[in-house]
Formats: C-alpha cells, structure tokens, sequence
C-alpha cells in the first residue's frame, strides 16, 4: 500500500529535475525565461509538500514572480538595443567552472556532514518562543535568533540597487511597452487588492507563514503594475524620496540592533517587553525598502534629468 | 456525504477542461486558435474546481478567499489572453506592412 501523495511527490520532483534540464538546453531566450517561471511554481509547490509555507511563500512571489519580471524586462532592454556579442574567454570559463565546482563541493560535503535524522534546533527555537515576542517559529528565527542574517540580506538589495543604478547610468533606455487600457483598467482593478494581500502578509508574519521579504515581493508587484500601465512614471525629483525608501529597512534594522547593543545587551537581543513592537517596526521598514527595492530593479535605470523628453510621449 | 461527491464531480469535470484546453493548446495550428482553447476551457475549469473547493471549504473566510483567488485569476487570464493577442495582431500587421 503505497501513499498516494508519494506518487504525486515522485512525480512532481522529477518534473523539476526535467524543468531545469530544459531551461539549460533551450536556445529561445524568451522560452529559457517562460520554462524558468514553470520550473518556480513547481518549486513553491514542492516546498508546500515539504511542509515550508514561508519558503513556498518566498518562491512564488520573489524566486518565481518577480525574477520572472526581472528576466523578461532584461530580456527586453536586450531586443531593444542588442548588445555586441563579446566572445567570452576560456580562462572566465574555467573560473565559473571551478567556483560552480566549489559550491556544489561544499553542499555535497555539508549534506553528506550533516548527522541523519539529528534533532536540528526546532527543540530550542521551540523553548526559546516565548522571549521571540512573536508566536510564529519561522519569524522568530529571521527576526530575533538570527537577525544577523536577515539584515545582511537586507544589505544585499541594497547594494543590488546601488550597482544597478551606477552600472546604467548614462546607457540608453529601451522603449517600455505600451499595454493599453485594458491593462490600465486591470491595474487599477488589483492594485488595492495587492496593497491589501501584502499588507496583510506582513502583518500575518507575527503567528502564521508570511512576513517582510513575502509581503514586500507582494507590494513590489504595485510598482510593476504602476510601471507597465504608466499609472506612474519615475521622475529625476523623485530620486531622494526612492534613495529614502532603499535604505530605510536597513538603517532602521541596524539602528535598533545598535541601539539595544548600546543597552547593555548583544545586538538584536531585544527586551522582552518591547520584542514584538521592535520586530513588527523592522519588519515594516524592511518591507517597505524591500518592495521600493525590487521596483525600481524592474524600473531598472535611474531617471535623469536628459532623459525626461524621452519619457514622455 | 452528498456535499463531497458533489464537490468530487465539480473538480473531476473542473480538471477534465483542464485537460482539454491543454490538448487545444498543443495541437490547434495557432496562437490565437489556442488562445481560444486555452482561454474559454481553463476559466470553465478553474470555476468548476474553485466551486468545488469552496463546497469542501470549512469556513466562510475560506469560501470568501477562494471566491477572490478564483475572480482575479480569472481577471489576470482574460487580461494576458488579450494582451496576447493583441501582440500577434500587431506583428502580423507590422510583418504584413513590411513585405
């Protein structure tokens, strides 16, 4: 008597593998990109049967969603202005070759490492919920155990946007789809819808799957949808206000880590009485930083001050 | 009892137009023929299998929640169909215009 679900998970793993087979041996750029997003859904999929919602979560809406977003507009900026095609050198190659070794060396080495069936630290975060200040084991974890990490993730989209607005500055701007009003009357149709689901993700962090990094790739979608139906258009004066919103999870993350460190304590060891209110505050911040983040990723290029003929029709 | 083969026959006959818009989809000759396929067989289907969700549903937010995933993805697919669309008119005329 063999579970039914197995067979589905049996299934379902082996069409990942078959997925990332065809992403790689495709010649289409566009066909890489739309295999790649399929190979994202069966991927938060296969973490909803591996019982992670939060990771499923992140899957869908980051790893799936606007990856998906991110690949398509490169994909277009690169049509619209085609590139010289430089020949890649053998010695970059062999590099790449020897670093992808050396990761999946280092996996194959952590897997083969890690003690079977050991008790791993559900038993301590477990103990330990009550001093977290949320009732939710995942959020506690990302937020307060190991906040460290979580703030240097941060940092990475910031710098992510730091490099992307001076790698592209002064290069020309493609010519950004014209959608159409359907579009338009669709955007303005799910744009309060989206407000309230991210919102709603943040704040449902506290005690259930959900949280900043979900919530924020959700409100990232309004600037998409602000983007592709011109509802929005970024402007040079609108560059402090963008600059604000990209450093504001991280200043007030690391902020508050140095201030509870100034109290006495290690940083992130947050005083009980206040644990939830500080989470919640960082969480909201970040969220924010991360959806301003990810948009103007989308966006890609800064506005400047030349270009705002351009922008207009 | 009733309540689950009921909700049972919706999703069946929900992943039956499922199943018969993905063989539109590969085998009409194309795009917008398989739009059609696609578009018509998977809202039928994704009604049919949200209507059959939401009878098994426990609660009332739940039903509400499936209500809300079943109208905007439905929405968001009659918005991507006519966007498809709406690009394959526009490079046919343009390729037309060009030779």
């Amino acid at each position: 008597m063999t579970d039914p679900l197995l067979i589905f998970d049996v299934i379902l793993g082996l069409a990942i593998v078959a997925l990332a087979v065809a992403v790689l041996a495709m010649h289409d750029r566009f066909a890489m990109i739309v295999l790649f997003i399929v190979f994202g859904l069966l991927s938060a999929l296969a973490w909803v049967r591996l019982s992670a919602p939060d990771v499923a979560l992140a899957e869908a809406a980051i790893g799936t969603g606007l990856t998906g977003a991110l690949l398509l507009t490169t994909l277009h900026h690169i049509r619209a202005t085609p590139p010289a095609p430089v020949p890649v050198p053998a010695g970059a190659i062999i590099a790449n070759l020897g670093l992808c070794g050396l990761i999946f060396g280092g996996l194959v080495v952590a897997f083969l490492s890690t003690p079977l069936q050991a008790p791993g630290l559900a038993l301590p975060v477990a103990q330990n919920m009550e001093a977290s200040g949320v009732a939710h084991p995942v959020t506690a974890v990302l937020l307060n155990f190991r906040a460290y990490d979580t703030l240097m993730e941060v940092v990475v989209l910031l710098a992510a946007i730091v490099a992307v607005w001076m790698v592209e500055r002064g290069t020309a701007q493609a010519p950004s789809p014209v959608m159409g009003e359907i579009y338009r009357g669709f955007a303005r149709l799910a744009l309060p819808a989206i407000v309230i689901i991210g919102t709603y993700l943040l704040w449902v962090g506290a005690y259930a799957p959900g949280g900043a990094f979900q919530g924020g790739a959700v409100l990232a979608a309004v600037g998409l949808l602000l983007l592709l139906s011109r509802l929005y258009r970024p402007q040079p004066a609108h560059r402090p206000l963008a600059r604000l919103g990209f450093v504001l999870g991280t200043a007030v993350f690391a902020g508050i880590a140095l201030l509870v460190a100034s109290g006495g304590r290690v940083p992130f060891e947050y005083p009980a009485a206040h644990a939830k209110t500080l989470i919640l505050l960082i969480e909201g911040m970040v969220t924010i930083s991360i959806a301003v983040t990810l948009a103007a990723l989308f966006h890609g290029r800064e506005p400047e001050y030349a270009s705002v003929s351009e922008n207009h029709k | 009892m009733v309540i689950q083969i009921l909700a049972l026959l919706l999703i069946v006959l929900g992943a039956f137009f499922f199943v018969a818009g993905t063989i539109g989809l590969l085998r009409f000759p194309d795009t917008l023929c398989r739009l059609h396929a696609l578009t018509k067989a998977d809202g039928l289907g994704l009604g049919l299998t949200c209507l059959g969700i939401a009878l098994l549903a426990g609660s009332a937010g739940e039903v509400s929640r499936i209500v809300l995933i079943w109208f905007f993805v439905a929405v968001s697919s009659a918005v991507c169909g006519h966007l498809i669309a709406r690009h394959v008119r526009r490079s046919a005329r343009a390729s037309t215009e060009g030779s």
